[in-house]
């Protein structure tokens, strides 16, 4: 599990070190005077250089709980570290839903950003982010307001402003959920070739935690799939994907994938759990 | 030529033309009094003959005009920012900037003299008092709206307060002020001139009253036309201004950036104006 990204990783000097730990999570909404359960009880781990997903149907809490590994909210109930610590602010790379791309940088000096709230000086960070841009397909935009790029492009710039971010873990909030089925598929594919890329992509190969609708590319990109049942959120399935890696969009034709993708499908809709 | 290819400083000169004729035969052709109305041409032709005594008001007014300005931007940011930045000062004191505005400047301006004397100060106060609430509501509106996606992006990666603030907040907040600082200085020359109307040695304002006052009526249009002109300068200053330090901010309609297709954003480009959510109701 996790070979080719654990070569990757063991070859390279992580910036830093850490899973993520969840003990008997449980977070409750309050609705017009009304306690909603949102989440209850998750408890799961994370090892270092893992790549997980939470798969669920809408109000399983998929996001409340991305939120609370990212230190935006913190749970009723329930302990959680990442990277070692309790304290997550500035200590994940998170990445919303939408780019919130701020329409004012540059596509490199979004790419940025978490770079310069951590205060690297700026050359440096720009001649990093540079490097991306050209192993990632953007070279040449750098300069760009994100109001010409594509939807796709600017996920693609999100997406290496998350990688570019200090932290020890990779929190995606359906990270390709507001775009096409095409530029969806492009976008698995483009993402599975960066791993190649350990070299300059060494942040790709931390700690990820995804958070998506989409069974395929939960099994298709991950080490390990959690589902989600519906509100509250509880943990109805977990399952060890053992797809070979490097891995390409192609795999999910092979018969494995396909048994995979049922299995976990019926346990989304709630059958056989 | 289609419409839409002939420029807009063109197509806004028909109108004006039309009506300038309009004046101008009705002069002649009634044959009016020039102490009563004067024609376009004679406000030009005493225009050209007085430039000297015209520019010599008009620099003192000016001064007023820009210095006011000033003052009423560092106050209506100061006072902006508290407001837009704390929920408390905005139920608080906004009333209180609403309020300010509702004092009819007729009867105060009188009592700056009074008070003040008949030197720059009550201009510069008169033109800050009009022209500060524009720019304060739009700053507080500015950053009162900063986007919370960006904000929850930017606290995720563990920014401080001043980091939101001048990452998010305030960029993000500058087009909202673009609108508040054009609207105050169309206000500005015009509170300088009022300022002076009441008590001055020299000015447009005081200008046009002694004109007034000796029958001198082509001149009052003279002063009316300078007037006129220096805050059509401002506002194009201050639109130059805005294209140059907000390159990315599209601005609205009937501008030749905005027909450009080069900008013309590829998928899910947004244009943002001030109060325009569509952008986010599109991606939700």
């Amino acid at each position: 599990m996790a070979s080719v990204r654990g070569v990757a990783r063991a070859s390279q000097t992580p910036p830093t070190e850490g899973g993520v730990s969840v003990r008997g999570l449980s977070k409750t909404y309050a609705l017009s005077g009304q306690p909603l359960p949102v989440l209850q009880e998750i408890t799961f781990d994370v090892q270092p250089g893992e790549f997980v997903s939470f798969v669920g149907p809408s109000g399983s809490g998929k996001s409340t709980l991305l939120n609370i590994l990212a230190g935006l909210e913190e749970p009723d109930r329930g302990v959680v570290t990442a990277g070692g610590s309790a304290r997550r602010l500035g200590g994940v790379a998170y990445m919303p839903q939408r780019d919130v791309l701020l329409p004012w940088r540059s596509a490199l000096e979004n790419a940025i950003l978490g770079l310069e709230v951590k205060g690297v000086p700026r050359h440096e960070s720009r001649q990093w982010a540079r490097e991306l841009f050209a192993v990632a397909g953007l070279g040449g935009f750098e300069d760009s307001l994100p109001s010409v790029l594509s939807g796709g492009m600017r996920q693609r710039v999100a997406f290496l402003r998350t990688v570019l971010t200090p932290g020890s873990v990779m929190l995606l909030d359906e990270p390709f959920g507001a775009l096409d089925a095409l530029t969806r598929s492009e976008m698995h594919e483009w993402l599975l070739g960066l791993w190649e890329h350990g070299d300059v992509m060494y942040n790709v190969s931390t700690t990820v935690v995804l958070v998506t609708h989409d069974v395929e590319e939960a099994l298709l990109l991950s080490d390990r799939v959690y589902v989600l049942s519906p509100r509250p959120g509880r943990i109805r399935l977990v399952h060890e994907v053992s797809l070979p890696r490097p891995r390409t969009p192609a795999l999910t034709t092979t018969e494995e994938f396909v048994r995979s993708k049922a299995a976990l499908l019926a346990a989304v809709r709630g059958e056989g759990a | 030529m289609r419409v839409q290819h002939v420029p807009s400083v063109l197509l806004a000169t028909v109108p004006a033309g039309l009506l300038l004729c309009a004046w101008e035969a009705y002069v002649r052709v009634a044959g009016v009094d020039r102490v009563f109305l004067p024609a376009p041409t004679q406000v030009l032709k005493v225009t050209w003959d007085s430039a000297g005594l015209l520019a010599t008001h008009a620099r003192l007014t000016l001064l007023e005009a820009t210095l006011g300005l000033l003052l009423a931007f560092v106050a209506g940011c100061a006072l902006g920012a508290m407001v837009g930045l704390s929920p408390l000062l905005r139920r608080s004191v906004y009333p209180l900037l609403v309020v300010s505005q509702t004092i009819p400047m007729i009867a105060l301006a009188p009592l700056l003299v009074l008070w003040f004397g008949f030197g720059i100060l009550p201009k510069l106060l008169v033109v800050a008092l009009v022209c500060f609430f524009p720019l304060a509501v739009s700053m507080a509106d500015g950053l009162a709206s900063a986007e919370p996606d960006a904000l929850r992006l930017l606290r995720s990666m563990g920014a401080s307060p001043t980091q939101l603030f001048f990452k998010v907040r305030l960029p993000g907040a500058l087009p909202y002020l673009f609108s508040g600082a054009k609207i105050a200085v169309t206000y500005a020359v015009i509170g300088a001139v009022f300022g002076e109307w009441v008590g001055a040695y020299e000015g447009l304002g005081i200008l046009m009253q002694t004109a007034k006052n000796s029958y001198r009526t082509d001149i009052v249009f003279a002063a009316i036309l300078v007037t006129s002109l220096l805050s059509v300068g401002l506002f194009g200053l201050v639109s130059i201004l805005e294209r140059v330090m907000l390159p990315w901010h599209v601005r609205g309609s009937g501008t030749a950036m905005d027909q450009s297709p080069r900008i013309q954003p590829i998928i899910g480009g947004r244009r943002r104006a001030p109060g325009d959510r569509r952008e986010i109701v599109e991606n939700v």
